[in-house]
């Protein structure tokens, strides 16, 4: 198999896999579906697998493949290719997304088993992994939009994907506009970048930028900045990142995926991709780094204080994707890359974890609610803890070395990166403490009601009727709207880890990537696996790619360790040792507390300047200009034409055959007459 | 001597076309039909088209004439003689208006032509021209198709008659027993029957719906306009 | 005779076929009147034939007569069946299909 060819196999899959499911929809059994799903997935990464070795044996400095199907456009000196770029950027993508993928879709086979709409969810599943590959292996832009488009369309049937929750279709809509904001930002940028260089393609936008623009030229600027908007929409960056915790709404798996895997990481995968760009145009790389300084440390304390389990870790993603914006827009794409591939196995497993405790929960997510599933779930919560080492980058776990790495080339950059570095060590303070809140609220303690009847009885524990969450009081499931079994939760029947042997083996072998993924890229050139791959694609960089500087690589290692250990020990005493003292720092920092529970207002300010007047644009042009323009004029209009026509017509029809016989030599004299008349 | 029998014969010819449209009993007409076409029977050997000529008089003026004697014996001229000008409606008033239209225009467009050659008596013939070996040879050779496809249409027509007069064809079948809805005489349709007029009037598309405007009242039946009404 | 006058002959026949099928309420006589048309237009045929001494105009004819007789079996037969069903014969009471 060629190079050619493997991507094409790689997009091929989860497209196939997609249309099979949905064309034969419910004629398939749900467990073939799922089957299906999977397969189709793990089918791809063999490809991406067979793409990695068949890159791996060009030679280093023609590491780049293009091949394309077909023109999509060749007029006039433009030409658009349906065709792929297969680079280490994008190879280590796909790997990224087809491996973690097919984790997530074992763990839906089981999770989703007893859903209703199992079959459509596996459909949409593949769709999604299919508009990613397609966005990461894109060969131009317009095709990168295509694919962009796709993901944000994608989310939107996920998120809502219970439709008959009202709150899970407003979520989805709300995704969806907000990806939409992106997009024209990115086809803006597009646009911009096109109407100076007239190409589209990634090898001569690359290699022609240095000469159609001056460095930091306005006109590049604007472009990138326009780009970094869809990105910043994309992966949940200030002031696009409220979806993001909307985005729960969707069924566990999919959060997942969204976080892990796919969608949030495309914005870091944009400025990595256009990082030729993005170099020579240094003020808008500034601004992407400081939006995700800023992303980082605002998400971090929202999650600081959130008690929905799933939104805690929502926040936990968009701060880590802070720092993965931050670091690609600041050069620092070894550790940017690494950070997003050891961020998809923790959070993936993250996530899986936290869907087999609501699970066994039944359906409740209220932190306020959990406690005690030690006992009750030791599989996920050895889990859970891999996770959470992993994602709070303690010493030794993946997240550690990637973390570090990443604000060890930000920091090496020096200057005003110094504000940079040190938010990100910040931030770092708060991923743990949310991180060990969390593990300490939810494992530790009594057990409770429900982790008493796993306990008990070996089942999940079933509520009486169920209710939706994300309605009323989320701690009282008495306050919350009442629903169906068959919508807003997993099927009859709750499936969690310790009984579902699916989701088991999905998170195993993350809960080892969490663990170990950090010794392809150790500090100190101990290992470079990582940068040594990358390097073909980032050789063009103006910055210095890995820089060498080990005094300040141990410096921030041993930081690293020390915030992480002595802020796991604060929150081991704050949560468990004096379980009043979270209650107590609330009461004391009331105001705190109050701008974190309410995520810095942004919701707020966004429902009152622009949610509301357009809602009110919308409710006056329905009611007036609908009304009376629309339905009155154009509407009424050409029916009353229509009737006033078919009536005039309708009199001619006698049904007289002599006055139809008039009709034609009237007709007749009048065409001969047009043409004597001509003749004159 | 052309010119007298061009004149004689033409008159004769229009006289008869006159007669046939203004003489009352249909017998008659087709009487003054047949005088008309000897008449152009005439004036097509003054065109020296003697093959035409002929066929003429012996297929038109022959057998279709005969036809229509046949017709016009057995159907009758109708009970109520056709009252010509009897009511000058509009309509009738305005087809005058539009054959004579026609006429004038038709003969402003013959003799404000350009065409020079319709002020000659023609171009010289050939010895063969409008013989029936000249004819035979047309048909058979450049002609053969438009030929062929009369043929086809003659036996169409022939197949269409039989099927239309026959006895026992199938319109024949339900001779006397006509359903009201289905006849061909006007009749009203009861409601509901999907006709124009119901679709624009409103009444009875389907079954009817019970309308509280009309709670309590019959369905009225569409307003149709009967045949002495239109006259 | 130069072709005008045959022309004009024509013309006016033709008008009187017209006008013929236009005021006239036997459907017989509608099928008389429509044969008037027809023949009309073949003087003008033959007419013209003459006039360039070219024996397509006479074919021309031939085929129309041909058409005429076509017309007149299914006329006559429609009429046969209109009476048969003691049907009116009388176009204007035949008015079933108006709108």
């Amino acid at each position: 198999m060629s190079i050619a060819l493997s991507p094409w196999l790689v997009l091929a899959c989860p497209l196939v896999g997609m249309l099979t499911i949905a064309l034969l929809g419910k004629k398939l059994s749900p467990s073939v579906a799922g089957t299906i799903g999977t397969l189709a997935i793990a089918l791809a990464f063999v490809f991406a697998v067979i793409t990695l070795i068949k890159l791996q044996a060009l030679p280093s400095n023609a590491r780049v493949e293009t091949t394309s199907l077909w023109d999509l456009v060749n007029v006039d000196g433009v030409k658009i290719q349906l065709g792929l770029y297969v680079d280490p950027l994008s190879t280590f993508m796909i790997l990224v997304v087809t491996g973690v993928s097919t984790l997530i879709h074992l763990y839906s086979a089981g999770y989703m088993q007893t859903d209703e709409g199992y079959v459509r969810y596996f459909a949409y599943l593949n769709f999604f992994v299919f508009s990613m590959l397609l966005l990461v292996l894109a060969g131009n832009l317009v095709l990168l939009i295509i694919g962009w488009a796709f993901v944000g369309a994608a989310s939107y049937m996920l998120v809502s994907y219970w439709y008959r929750r009202d709150t899970a279709t407003a979520a989805g809509i709300k995704a969806f506009v907000i990806n939409v904001i992106g997009d024209i930002g990115l086809v803006l940028g597009t646009l911009f970048l096109f109407k100076t260089m007239g190409v589209l393609d990634y090898g001569h936008l690359f290699a022609g930028a240095h000469t159609a623009f001056q460095k930091d030229a306005p006109e590049l600027v604007i472009a990138m900045l326009l780009i970094l908007v869809g990105a910043f929409a994309k992966s949940a960056q200030i002031p696009f990142q409220t979806w993001l915790p909307d985005a729960m709404e969707g069924p566990t798996p999919v959060s997942s995926l969204i976080h892990a895997a796919t969608m949030v990481t495309a914005g870091v995968y944009l400025i990595g991709r256009l990082h030729v760009l993005f170099e020579w145009a240094p003020t808008a790389a500034a601004v992407g780094a400081i939006v995700g300084a800023l992303t980082l440390l605002i998400a971090g304390s929202i999650g600081l204080v959130m008690t929905d389990l799933k939104r805690v870790i929502a926040y936990s993603t968009m701060s880590q994707i802070g720092y993965m914006i931050m670091g690609v827009s600041a050069a620092a794409y070894v550790g940017g890359f690494f950070h997003m591939m050891t961020h998809a196995f923790f959070k993936a497993l993250l996530f899986m974890a936290a869907g087999s405790i609501i699970s066994a929960m039944g359906g409740n997510q209220s932190l306020n609610n959990m406690s005690g599933f030690r006992k009750a779930l030791p599989f996920t919560f050895a889990c859970f803890l891999a996770g959470g080492f992993a994602l709070s980058a303690f010493p030794l776990f993946s997240g550690f070395f990637s973390k570090d790495t990443l604000l060890f080339e930000v920091g090496a950059r020096g200057g005003w990166y110094w504000a940079l570095y040190a938010a990100g060590y910040i931030g770092a303070a708060f991923t743990v403490f949310y991180t060990w809140r969390m593990i300490f609220r939810a494992f530790w303690g009594e057990p409770c009601e429900q982790a008493q009847v796993v306990i008990d009885t070996g089942h999940a524990y079933h509520p009486a009727e169920h209710t939706n969450p994300h309605t009323g009081n989320e701690d009282d499931p008495s306050t919350q709207e009442v629903e169906d079994s068959e919508v807003g939760f997993p099927g009859k029947e709750h499936k969690y880890a310790e009984k579902t042997w699916q989701m088991r083996f999905a998170m195993i072998p993350l809960a080892i990537l969490a663990v170990v993924a950090g010794v392809i890229e150790l500090p100190f050139g101990i290992t470079n696996v990582l940068s040594d791959f990358l390097k073909p694609t980032f050789a063009d960089t103006i910055v210095t790619y890995m820089p060498d500087n080990s005094g300040l690589e141990a410096f921030g290692l041993i930081l690293s360790s020390v915030i992480a250990i002595v802020s796991l020990a604060c929150a081991y005493w704050i949560w468990v040792r004096k379980p009043g003292t979270s209650a107590a720092i609330q009461a004391r920092l009331p105001w705190l507390h109050k701008l974190f529970i309410n995520k810095w207002y942004f919701d707020d300010f966004y429902s009152i300047f622009v949610v509301r007047p357009v809602v009110w644009i919308g409710q006056w042009a329905s009611d007036s200009f609908e009304r009376v323009i629309i339905d009155g004029a154009f509407i009424g209009g050409t029916s009353g034409l229509v009737k006033a026509g078919s009536a005039a017509v309708r009199a001619i029809q006698t049904g007289l055959i002599r006055s139809y016989a008039a009709l034609v030599i009237g007709g007749l004299s009048v065409v001969l007459l047009y043409f004597l008349v001509r003749g004159l | 001597m052309t010119f007298l029998f061009f004149f004689i014969f033409a008159i004769i010819a229009l006289a008869g076309a006159a007669g046939v449209v203004v003489l009352r009993n249909p017998f008659y007409c087709v009487l003054s039909l047949v005088v008309h076409l000897i008449a152009l029977a005439l004036l097509f050997l003054l065109l020296e088209a003697q093959f035409v000529a002929v066929a003429q008089i012996v297929v038109y003026a022959g057998a279709v004439m005969v036809l229509y004697v046949f017709v016009v014996a057995y159907v009758g001229g109708g009970d109520k003689p056709d009252q010509l000008w009897s009511a000058g409606t509009r309509q009738k008033a305005l087809a005058v208006c539009f054959a004579v239209a026609i006429f004038v225009e038709l003969a402003i467009a013959l003799l404000g032509t350009a065409l020079s050659a319709l002020g000659t008596d023609g171009a010289k013939l050939s010895a063969t021209y409008g013989t029936p070996a000249e004819i035979g040879k047309l048909l058979l050779t450049n002609y053969l198709l438009a030929f062929e496809l009369a043929s086809m249409l003659l036996l169409v027509a022939a197949i269409g008659a039989v099927a239309l007069a026959g006895r026992r064809g199938g319109i024949a079948e339900d001779e006397g027993n006509l359903s009201p809805r289905h006849g061909l005489v006007h009749t009203p349709s009861p409601a509901a029957t999907g006709s124009m007029a119901e679709g624009v009037s409103g009444y009875g598309v389907t079954t009817p719906l019970p309308d509280p405007q009309f709670e309590g009242r019959e369905l009225q039946q569409p307003a149709r306009v009967t045949a002495e009404d239109d006259r | 005779m130069t072709v005008n006058w045959y022309l004009i002959v024509s013309a006016m026949i033709f008008t009187l076929g017209a006008a013929g099928v236009l005021i006239r309420r036997n459907p017989l006589v509608i099928l008389l009147c429509l044969e008037l048309m027809l023949n009309a237009g073949n003087l003008a045929l033959i007419g013209f034939s003459r006039m360039w001494g070219n024996g397509a105009g006479e074919i021309f004819a031939i085929v129309v007569m041909v058409i005429a007789a076509c017309e007149v079996a299914i006329g006559l037969g429609i009429i046969v069946a209109l009476y048969r069903r003691r049907l009116p014969v009388d176009v204007d009471q035949l008015k079933e299909l108006h709108g």
